[in-house]
């Protein structure tokens, strides 16, 4: 079970970052549009718990921050995912039975996010961190989480339950 | 999974974790932890962008040429099919044009500002979440890319590279807001300060405090020492508005950059700086300085620009 789970886990990491950067950003779309790692973060912890929650999310964001063309610090990312990750799988109970209730927290977790980050950015004095730029950034990120939400995190979240449970994949 | 005991000191040591690397990170320095981490990210990942970028155009034009063939009648389905073909060549043909002037566009700046260039594609960008603009390109130290080299496209400056992996190269933005470039104005040879301010133009600042800064002045850069982080000449916008500062110690104008941001494709990585500055003759011709005869049928008058003589040191 370990195993597959980890293999899932790193399937979706590489997949949701690399599209990220190479598909989804160079649209320019307001806000940086769709945010796929937190997506795919939210789906897989939904399922998996509280701890894998964490692990997963400090691994995308570690990969956010070191892979081309990451320029912040590094750890910025690893801190603001982990911290997502882990409230994901601690309200995966009460949350995953209802579609309604994971696009609400699909868009929460979005706000937290962007605004985690930027609080961080501040204290280390980031120069791009300015009021307009935060409030586009997080409106932005919400309402395209919002809207893929209900394509991207419910398949995951099967795909996961399938890997947890199939004594194939076992 | 449920412990919650055992989960909070999980998630203790991963936070504390975090917070370790971003104090590493932020005291830096070469061969650090994490400059090793970025590093080796950059030799593992960089190929799989490339392959993801190389995977991607070609996709998502295709996607963009093929439209929806549903009809109850063979004949129609055969020559939608047949018109969806040729539209699909047209588009790759007219995108292979495209890609065409771009390279002519910056293969003809490069030659009147003697620069040495190493052409490259764009295969990601950085998120705006991360409230940094980068790019990053598909050339890296084993096609002589290093740090702090200029990047410029056919339009202007681009912005300096920022680090380097065996095969890719990111760059920071001209428009980032941690970005600033010595620049000077063509005409009136007054040198002054360009920073980028993200979504909004470029300010410009300008030492002199009685310096005539007018609309429409052009700038460019003024060149670093041995050419880096900036290699001298290369056009870099257009002031569009002058701030009244009564008092200021420098005046201040806001910059319309020549390179449009959003649509960065092809760019070119100065490796080899020009030996002579070549001043603002690298600026894009001012807009029909003589009203030529309308007769000529040819599409393309050539400006001339490259028959012009050299610039005077």
């Amino acid at each position: 079970m370990t195993f597959t789970r980890i293999m899932l886990n790193v399937a979706v990491a590489v997949t949701a970052v690399v599209l990220q950067l190479t598909v989804v950003n160079p649209l320019d779309l307001p806000g940086g549009g769709p945010d796929l790692p937190l997506l795919g973060l939210v789906g897989l912890a939904l399922v998996q718990g509280p701890i894998t929650g964490a692990v997963t999310g400090f691994a995308i964001g570690l990969m956010l921050d070191v892979v081309p063309p990451a320029d912040g610090a590094i750890g910025q990312w690893a801190l603001v995912l982990c911290l997502v990750g882990y409230v994901t799988g601690l309200v995966g109970p009460d949350v995953r039975g209802s579609a309604l209730r994971v696009v609400a927290l699909v868009a929460g977790l979005s706000a937290v996010e962007v605004l985690a980050y930027a609080a961080i950015g501040l204290i280390f004095g980031a120069p791009g961190v300015t009021g307009p730029a935060v409030l586009e950034a997080t409106l932005g990120t919400v309402g395209y989480d919002v809207l893929l939400a209900p394509f991207v995190v419910p398949p995951l979240m099967a795909l996961a339950r399938r890997v947890e449970s199939d004594p194939m994949w076992a | 999974m449920r412990d919650t005991r055992r989960t909070r000191i999980v998630l203790a040591v991963l936070l504390l974790s975090a917070m370790t690397f971003i104090i590493l990170d932020l005291r830096g320095g070469e061969g650090s932890l994490t400059d090793r981490m970025r590093s080796s990210a950059a030799a593992i990942f960089g190929p799989v962008e490339r392959a993801a970028a190389a995977v991607v155009r070609p996709v998502s034009n295709f996607v963009d040429g093929v439209t929806s063939i549903g009809s109850n009648d063979e004949r129609i389905a055969a020559l939608e099919q047949e018109n969806d073909s040729l539209q699909l060549q047209l588009r790759t043909s007219e995108l292979d044009r495209n890609r065409a002037r771009e390279l002519d566009d910056l293969l003809k700046i490069a030659g009147l500002g003697r620069y040495r260039i190493v052409p490259a594609e764009v295969i990601a960008v950085g998120s705006e979440r991360g409230f940094v603009r980068t790019v990053t390109v598909d050339a890296g130290s084993r096609d002589g890319i290093t740090i702090d080299q200029t990047v410029l496209n056919g339009d202007g400056l681009v912005g300096r590279v920022t680090s380097v992996g065996p095969s890719t190269a990111t760059i920071l933005l001209l428009n980032d807001p941690s970005f600033a470039v010595g620049a000077r104005l063509a005409g009136t040879m007054e040198i002054g300060a360009v920073r980028g301010q993200g979504r909004e133009p470029l300010a410009l600042e300008v030492l002199n405090p009685q310096a005539e800064v007018a609309v429409g002045d052009a700038l460019v850069t003024l060149g670093s020492r041995d050419g880096r982080p900036f290699v001298p000449g290369v056009p870099i916008g257009e002031v569009y508005r002058v701030a009244a500062t009564p008092g200021a110690l420098t005046r201040t104008a806001l910059v319309r950059p020549y390179v449009d941001f959003t649509t960065l494709s092809l760019v070119g990585i100065v490796v080899q700086p020009p030996r002579r500055d070549p001043r603002d003759s690298v600026l894009p011709s001012p807009p029909a300085p003589s009203p030529a005869p309308s007769t000529s049928t040819s599409p393309s008058p050539s400006p001339g620009t490259s028959t012009s003589p050299s610039p005077s040191p």
